[in-house]
């Protein structure tokens, strides 16, 4: 869009500042979503060192819910404000509770008989169980992007005529994701289940001679992550409005690499590393151009794993995280 | 009345390869029992067994006369046998205190647990001073003090310590042996592994020597610091 020449002109004006201060918004709020995703991959990882590569999918998996829910169930659509807040209340108790079941059983069938084995085959499995969720997930929904209703507002909360847009849509975003988090931090630092993960995540051996229960706080991990997968699906569905059964694959890959960056296993990496990639991607488009933004966030993570190869908060030691 | 923990033709290994090949030994209340041996004996897995960590192929495991053998490791803990583990295993990030708090995981009697950890904190004056630092930044010396007032913290019926003294300046492994001492004479029964076995045997009142996998020597501890097959092959004499 705009060249760099011009970018340096533009930098003495407001309307600068203005467009400047948009993408940050924009990219502060989608950068919300993928840490609400990246979550999920670095819980598991920091519980049992595996790259959960289907968290993708059940992300997706519990879009596809939300679609059939909204349309064939609560048969909402935009000319029922009423029902609208409850059904978004009820979408977002049951898609998570359904990506919950999803991520728990995944982790029982296919990962719990692989624990003791090396560390390739239960990588490699998931990469299995993300090609059979994406079938899953075509069949459901079929090849082409998939129209998800547009219930919430796009009316500016800054006023109609104002310079800056935040949507009532990105107020939704950042209403939900943000207890979300906070609520997560506290499970983890204050309840006895969050203390037994963190312990398990330091030392597994040594939590179970702790007398702490090692398989069930790793099915609480896979259940937590499943559920901020699932209220990802939500708020994605109800922002972006298209669902596809890709959209697991493009959106993992880029909150993969938001956790990456944060430090894999990091709880509040996986937040700061998604506000950094939806940043990245955010100005990355608006400054360089659309095509570009994927490339830019890669080169961002290159550059990190050269000089921070334990990313941004993670461990300075080797030790696992 | 039954031994607290008896192990009876205990065997055990990890994947296609056993190393324990029928264990048999016993730890009387109020006991302390040293188990030596060579690298590589086999001492760490019996004690991993009996924790529920590594899992019996064959044999029994009784405590208080109750199998204990199928249970799993959480379970084991309840039933009243906390470890000290081979190589620490201090939970870095969390700080001293916390790690402590994780050692009373399984516990909810508060006032219980407070009298516990002043007692710990009187055992080991420097774990009060160091409380609110990460488990990772403690000297060595000060890890073992902290994993074995961990162990304790679960309010054991038998305190397993594997090696307490590896890898410490003999005055520290001093005062750790003392504290040992000093928790037997309050009536804590202790099965303790140690490479040091003149001082495991010196503390101890009966010991069991083992060999790639078995026992071969089991008696008084003082008879076995005098036996020449002893003195020639564990006590550098
Ligand atoms: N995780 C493991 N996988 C495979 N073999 C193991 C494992 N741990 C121990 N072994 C083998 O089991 C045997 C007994 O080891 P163990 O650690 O129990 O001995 P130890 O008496 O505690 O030795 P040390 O004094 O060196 O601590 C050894 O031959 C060892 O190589
Ligand atoms: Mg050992």
């Amino acid at each position: 869009m705009t060249s760099f020449p011009l970018l340096v002109a533009q930098a003495e004006s407001a309307e600068f500042w203005q467009t400047f201060l948009q993408y940050a918004l924009i990219g502060l709020t989608n950068g919300a979503l993928f840490a609400l995703i990246a979550l999920g991959y670095t819980m598991v990882y920091g519980i049992i060192e595996l790259i959960n590569f289907a968290h993708g999918e059940v992300f997706m998996l519990g879009a596809f819910l939300a679609l059939t829910l909204v349309l064939h169930v609560m048969k909402l659509d935009e000319a029922t404000p009423v029902g609208l807040w409850v059904g978004i209340g009820l979408l977002l108790l049951i898609v998570p509770l359904f990506c919950a079941v999803i991520n728990v059983s995944i982790d029982w069938l296919v990962y719990k008989p692989l624990r003791q084995a090396p560390k390739l085959a239960p990588l490699v499995s998931a990469i299995g169980v993300s090609f059979v969720l994406m079938n899953v997930g075509l069949l459901w929904g079929g090849a082409a992007d998939v129209h998800f209703p547009d219930f919430v507002s796009r009316h500016n909360l800054l006023g109609e005529d104002a310079a800056l847009s935040f949507t009532y849509k990105d107020l939704m975003v950042v209403l939900i994701t943000v207890p979300i988090m906070i609520a997560l931090t506290l499970f983890v630092q204050t309840t006895r289940m969050g203390k037994a993960m963190r312990a398990t995540a330091q030392d597994p051996v040594a939590a179970q001679l702790m007398g702490i229960h090692v398989d069930r706080v790793i099915g609480v991990t896979f259940a937590l992550g499943g559920a901020l997968a699932g209220a990802a699906a939500v708020i994605y569905s109800l922002y972006i409005n298209t669902v596809s059964y890709q959209m697991g694959f493009t959106n993992g890959l880029y909150a993969f690499t938001a956790a990456v960056l944060g430090g894999i296993g990091n709880i509040p990496g996986a937040v700061l590393g998604g506000l950094v990639i939806g940043l990245a991607r955010s100005f990355g488009s608006g400054y360089v151009g659309e095509r570009w933004t994927s490339a830019l966030v890669f080169v961002i993570l290159i550059a990190i794993l050269v000089f921070r190869p334990s990313g941004l908060l993670g461990a300075r030691t080797r030790e696992k995280v | 009345m039954p031994p607290l923990l008896a192990v009876e033709d205990l065997h055990a290994g990890y994947g296609p390869i056993e190393v324990l090949h029928g264990i048999s030994l016993e730890v009387r209340p109020g006991e302390i029992v040293a188990l030596i041996g060579a690298n590589g004996a086999g001492k760490t897995s019996t004690l991993l067994v009996i924790s529920g960590c590594l899992p019996v192929r064959q044999g029994r495991i009784a405590l208080e006369g109750e199998p204990i053998e199928r249970l799993a490791a959480h379970e084991i803990v309840r039933r009243g046998i906390c470890q000290s583990p081979e190589g620490r295993k201090i939970f870095p990030r969390l700080s001293v205190l916390e790690n402590l708090q994780m050692g009373a995981f399984t516990r909810r009697d508060r006032a219980g647990i407070q009298h516990d950890l002043d007692h710990a904190f009187e055992l080991f004056p420097i774990l009060a001073e160091r409380r609110g630092q990460a488990g990772g930044t403690l000297s060595g010396g000060e890890q073992q003090m902290l994993a074995v007032a961990r162990a304790l913290m679960g309010k054991p019926k038998l305190l397993l310590l594997d090696e307490p003294s590896l890898g410490l300046a003999p005055m520290v492994a001093m005062k750790i042996f003392e504290a040992i001492r000093k928790l037997n004479q309050e009536g804590m029964s202790i099965l303790l592994v140690e490479q040091a076995a003149r001082m495991a045997l010196m503390l101890a009142e009966r010991g069991y020597v083992m060999e790639t996998g078995r026992i071969t020597m089991s008696d008084r501890a003082e008879t076995l610091l005098g036996d020449e097959r002893v003195q020639d092959a564990y006590l550098g004499e």
